[in-house]
């Protein structure tokens, strides 16, 4: 069975690289939110690793007589690993267009979101439709009612069917 | 019966196309679908009438035991016939009333005639779920032909009024179904109404629910208030879903479980109040209505309201009333609403105020009218009159007090019926003494006023009467007429609906006759003389009704309810949708503490022992890492930061190499150096500081939750290994990796071979990532041109930047007539002639040119040797891509282009083709996906050489690795050098100062 004793030092490398991760990733500017998933990413594939247990020889057959680390776990963290950079370099074009746009690169609060915030606070409905008007009667409703019908002929008495 | 469904689907299908061509005669042609039906299931009438039950059948979900199975009983062919035959009149009326030009004819034709076969599948359905389905197919329908006229508001409003009211009954419907369903064991509506579950409080709930669904559909209280709103629908539409066809789906599916429910307390008492209560509010509201639609539309309220009491009252007898005035109120209703769409084509106005001697000019339609109204009030001998005799005999006969007074009710009803009956002909069709102007029925902004009759002075000119095509009034007068026909022979109705009434449980049989003593003409005469009588004191009954102000009103609170809806939901998502993603993040985080930290503190137990540290370097390298980290996460300069990063990436490399992971620290090392370099390359075009956050306050709150989710993760990497109960996945890996897959680097045989399904996936994430990046740069195109020296104007300087005062002293010393064709041979780099001279390095050109193709053939092999030694396609592809950056830092842009004269996109497409196409190859040799193959061979030179075909696969991932490499390069790097040498992208402002 494997060896399953976690090393304090690794634990304590993980939960800092975490916190300072998350410290980043709570910011509004999208360089910080960058470097913040970046520490993100490290302190996850660090925790990913020790999970796979305690240190061993590099998986590579017939290297070493001592027990090997988990292979899968490193598999798992090389693509990781090359997939945070894709997702930095998307981040950071993101960024570039945000500054090309704005000439900033801060996540601003959604417009959208502000809007309906705003209808709330002064009890407006959100669509501007009628079936929140409570001000039509059915008789109205009748009145302005009509198909697009044939205009028959005047004058003639009614055709015999 | 499923092929007059695919006759019904072909031709709403065909609809538009056929309009389009044919124009309004197109309705001709689409009435053939419902005709057949109707002709169909006359043709079967004579056998149905013996006792032969047609059925077919199609497995649908066979899994769920789910079927479009459908029979044809009394029941069904009764309401078959109903909607086929009213359907094709119907259709046929719209060829000539609608314009030539009226808008969206060939949609409004096409879901015309898809609702005619939703309604034929929903009353030939034998299985519930397939009911249920085109149930909602007649909700989804109906709504369509409200809103014919999308354009306008009111149009809009009923019709999502109608699909709101009778969604929320059909969906209670569903589950009240489910659970007959489930409680009885059978989907088939005849195994189930044949052998009823035992009545227990589910199965009276799912009975009730049943019945919810029911009155929704047919408009009774307390959901009448759709029907009359949805007037707004064209004519037509009325006169087929409003009183022949879909109201009528709630009567069917009451007639259709009274046999088998009618028996429970709850039933008897929904039914008795729902039906009585909406005979008489119906018939009550119809006594003051102006529009003539409206006048029908509450008449058809009460009507349904008598038409659910009779067929779910639970008597032999009062069923086949019942079912009779089904048949008689669809011929007589249908061909009033046929009626009033002649009087509104002729005189562009349904108000009766307004209508004066148009009996004089149209007296065709005048009789149907007056004949269709004489079956409605039940003047013999016509339809009407016989459904209406035989319902008030069988009510005569009950033996317990709840007969007598349904009775009494069905008797007041009917009194009201004969007053609106006759103040709706009056209102059409009289010559009244003096009509009211428009001026005095609508206001100046289109309300419509509430003015009586009785104000009007003589003097005001009626509506003029135009005359419409004599077409308009054939299915009018045929459906009056029919009413007339079919009474004459009582007995054949008998011999027709008895079968269905037969199989109620309790009851003596009743019988339809013209003629039931003198007691029923008695109550008959009675009847007819108190609604003469009402309709003779209409102003007065008219006058007390305004009188008696609208206290409670079903309508407005239905609208005050959607009202209040959308505030709650307005300020729901004002509350939950902040739009701010720091506030988000947060939240999930804060969730994320207090899961996973109380699962932490409670379920969990600290490992009994602990290593402090494996190796002194190992806390060497860890420190560097919380010190760099820290440092990160209070850095206020772009490049600080980037570069604290860099730090941190490389420390994390360090231990995995320490944790015995080559290949990780290999590929972290390449990673973190390009990620430093693409974060400068961005960075230099923003501001050099980060913004200042204006809200210190917040600070904390991040800090707190930072250090939450630190110490949670810390917590769950403590116990995380311990956790592990299982025997790991990757056990067998080395000797798979080395057997299987022919490589002795089992990370690497990991990714290529044993799980290469997830390598694709992820190399498929890249290439989307790399295609995002170019996206977001390029904006409208997916590349830019390749920089290629020959195109490089003479003047090119790259990177230039400001003035540069030292330019006379970079120039060359002498030798100024150098000519171009030798100065090529000069420089060490092909395209450094392109940069500002003070760019140039010579020293950085040198190395570049020595190191670019050495790095080359490392990577190569990286990626060949990978499969035994820590390498493979993903490190080689990041050493390329350094190479490339290397060149592209020595030589700026067109130094680049030179380099790899390829478009991106090529080559990550190429990569992901390889690598796909390694897997499905092996399919060609018999195997499965992604299975390897050792080739090996014994060549002059090389020697032994053993071949794995998954080498092939990590060629894909190489190249996809160098195709997202490229593609940062050309867009981050010289697309933006482009950009910012050109002037086209504006120079950064200082967001916040520095502090």
């Amino acid at each position: 069975m494997m060896d399953t004793t976690p090393n304090l030092t690794l634990v304590v490398v993980i939960a800092v690289l975490t916190a300072g991760g998350v410290y980043l990733l709570l910011e509004r500017s999208l360089s910080r939110i960058v470097l913040g998933i970046i520490l993100l990413g490290n302190a996850v594939n660090l925790m990913i690793l020790v999970a796979g247990g305690a240190a061993g020889s590099p998986p590579i057959v017939g290297l070493s007589d001592r027990p090997m680390s988990d292979p899968l776990a490193q598999a798992m963290i090389l693509t990781a690993i090359v997939i945070t950079l894709g997702l930095t370099a998307f981040l950071l074009a993101m960024s570039y267009r945000s500054w090309q746009l704005n000439r900033h690169d801060e996540v601003q609060d959604d417009v959208e979101d502000r809007r309906i915030a705003r209808l709330a606070a002064q009890d407006h409905p959100s669509v501007s439709g009628a079936d929140t008007d409570e001000n039509m009667d059915l008789d109205s409703e009748a009145a302005e009612t009509h198909d697009e019908t044939d205009e028959g002929t005047e004058g003639r008495k009614e055709v015999r069917p | 019966m499923l092929a007059l469904l695919v006759v019904h689907l072909v031709a709403a299908l065909a609809a538009p196309a056929l309009i389009g061509k044919m124009g309004r005669r197109g309705f001709y042609v689409l009435a053939l679908a419902p005709a057949s039906a109707a002709v169909w299931a006359l043709a079967w009438g004579p056998r149905v009438a013996d006792g032969t039950v047609p059925t077919e059948e199609l497995t649908w979900i066979g899994d769920l035991g789910l079927d479009l199975a459908f029979r044809l009983d009394t029941l069904s062919w009764f309401m078959t016939v109903i909607v086929g035959g009213v359907g094709a009149l119907v259709l046929a009326y719209c060829a000539s009333y609608f314009s030539k030009d009226a808008q969206g004819l060939g949609r409004f034709g096409a879901v015309f005639v898809a609702f005619a076969g939703a309604m034929l599948g929903l009353v030939t359905a034998d299985d519930l779920i397939a009911l249920f389905v085109f149930w909602e197919l007649t909700t989804v329908t109906s709504y369509l032909l409200i809103g014919h006229y999308s354009d306008r508001k009111t149009s809009r409003r009923a019709a999502m009024e109608a699909i709101v009211v009778t969604t929320a009954g059909g969906l209670a419907m569903l589950v009240g179904l489910v659970l007959l369903g489930v409680e009885a064991g059978t989907w088939r509506l005849s195994e189930l109404i044949a052998n009823p579950p035992e009545a227990s409080t589910l199965v009276v709930t799912a009975v009730v629910l049943v019945l919810v669904g029911a009155l929704t559909k047919s408009a009774l209280i307390p959901f009448h208030f759709w029907l009359p709103a949805a007037m707004a629908a064209p004519t037509p539409v009325s006169a087929y879903l409003h009183a022949a066809a879909m109201v009528k789906a709630g009567v069917y599916l009451v007639a259709r479980f009274a046999p088998a429910f009618s028996d429970l307390a709850a039933w008897r008492w929904v039914v008795l109040v729902a039906g009585a209560g909406t005979l008489l509010l119906g018939g009550y509201r119809a006594l003051r209505q102006h529009d003539l639609k409206l006048v029908l539309a509450f008449g058809t309220v009460s009507q349904l309201g008598l038409l659910i009491l009779l067929v779910g009252y639970g008597t032999r007898a009062t069923a086949l009333a019942g079912l009779a005035m089904l048949g008689a109120h669809a011929m007589f209703k249908a061909s009033l609403f046929l009626v009033v769409g002649v009087v509104d084509a002729a005189t562009g106005t349904r108000d009766l105020r307004r209508l004066s001697g148009v009996g004089r000019e149209l007296p065709w339609t005048a009789a149907a009218g007056a004949l269709a109204v004489a079956s409605m009030i039940g003047l013999p001998p016509l339809a009407g009159y016989v459904a209406k005799e035989a319902a008030l005999a069988s009510l005569m006969h009950a033996e317990d007090s709840t007969g007598t007074l349904v009775l009494v009710v069905v008797g007041i009803g009917s009194v009201l019926t004969v007053a609106y009956g006759l103040r709706f002909w009056w209102g059409a069709f009289s010559t009244k003494p003096a009509v009211l102007a428009p001026e005095a029925i609508t206001t100046n902004d289109g309300a419509a006023t509430a003015t009586p009759i009785t104000a009007a002075v003589p003097g005001v000119e009626p509506a003029t009467v135009r005359h419409p095509s004599g077409l308009l009034t054939v299915p009018a007068g045929l459906l009056a007429l029919l009413g007339l026909v079919l009474a004459l022979w009582p007995a054949t109705g008998d011999r027709i609906l008895g079968p269905h009434a037969a199989t109620y449980p309790v009851g003596a049989p009743g019988h339809l006759t013209l003629w039931d003593g003198f007691l029923g003409a008695a109550i008959t005469a009675a009847i007819l003389g108190l609604g003469a009588t009402l309709f003779a004191v209409r102003d007065r009954v008219e006058r007390a009704q305004a009188a008696v102000a609208h206290t409670v009103s079903v309508d407005r609170a239905y609208r005050r309810g959607m009202r209040r809806l959308d505030d709650v939901a307005t300020d729901v998502t004002a509350a939950v949708q902040r739009g701010s993603l720091p506030v988000y993040l947060g939240l999930i985080l804060t969730v994320f503490i207090v899961a996973v930290g109380s699962l932490l503190l409670t379920s969990t137990t600290l490992p009994t022992q602990v290593r402090a540290y494996d190796n002194l370097a190992q806390v060497a390298l860890g420190a560097a890492v919380v010190i760099a980290t820290v440092l990160v996460a209070r850095s206020r300069r772009r490049l600080k930061g980037a570069i604290l990063l860099g730090v941190v990436g490389y420390a994390v490399a360090g231990l995995f190499l320490l944790q015995g992971a080559p290949d990780l620290a290999l590929t972290q090392v390449l990673v973190e150096t390009i990620t430093v370099f693409v974060l400068v390359l961005v960075m230099r075009r923003l501001s050099p500081y980060f913004s200042v956050r204006p809200l210190a306050a917040s600070r904390w709150l991040r800090l707190a939750i930072a250090v939450g989710v630190g110490l949670v993760v810390g917590g769950v990497a403590l116990v995380a290994p311990a956790a592990r109960v299982a025997e790991p996945v990757s056990t067998g890996f080395a000797e798979a990796a080395y057997e299987g897959g022919g490589g002795k680097n089992i990370v690497n045989v990991t990714l290529v071979d044993i799980r290469a399904w997830d390598t694709v996936g992820e190399i498929s994430v890249l290439l989307v990532a790399a295609t995002g990046v170019a996206s977001l740069v390029f904006v409208s195109r997916r590349t830019g041109r390749i920089f290629r020296t020959k195109d490089a104007a003479a003047d090119r300087a790259v990177w230039g930047g400001a003035d540069d005062p030292h330019a006379s002293l970079r120039g060359p010393l002498h030798d100024e007539n150098a000519g171009a064709a030798t100065a090529r041979n000069q420089e060490w780099l092909r395209a450094v002639r392109t940069l500002a001279p003070r760019r140039r390095s010579v020293v950085f050109e040198v190395v570049a040119r020595l190191l670019f193709h050495t790095m080359i053939v490392y990577s190569l092999y990286l990626m060949f040797s990978g499969h035994n030694s820590p390498g493979g396609g993903f490190a080689a592809g990041l050493v390329t891509g350094i190479a490339l950056v290397v060149r592209y830092l020595a030589g700026g842009r067109y130094e680049l282009g030179e380099a790899a004269p390829v478009q991106p996109g090529t080559v990550l497409g190429a990569g992901l083709f390889v690598a796909a196409g390694t897997g499905v190859a092996a399919m060609f040799f018999g195997a499965s996906v992604f299975t390897s193959a050792i080739l090996e061979v014994t060549l002059p030179v090389l020697g032994h050489v053993k071949l794995v075909t998954s080498l092939f696969f990590d060629v894909g991932v190489y190249l996809v690795v160098v195709g997202l490499m490229l593609d940062i390069l050309r867009t981050l790097g010289a697309e933006l050098d482009r950009r910012a040498e050109s002037g086209e992208d504006p120079q950064f402002e200082q967001v916040g100062a520095a502090r």
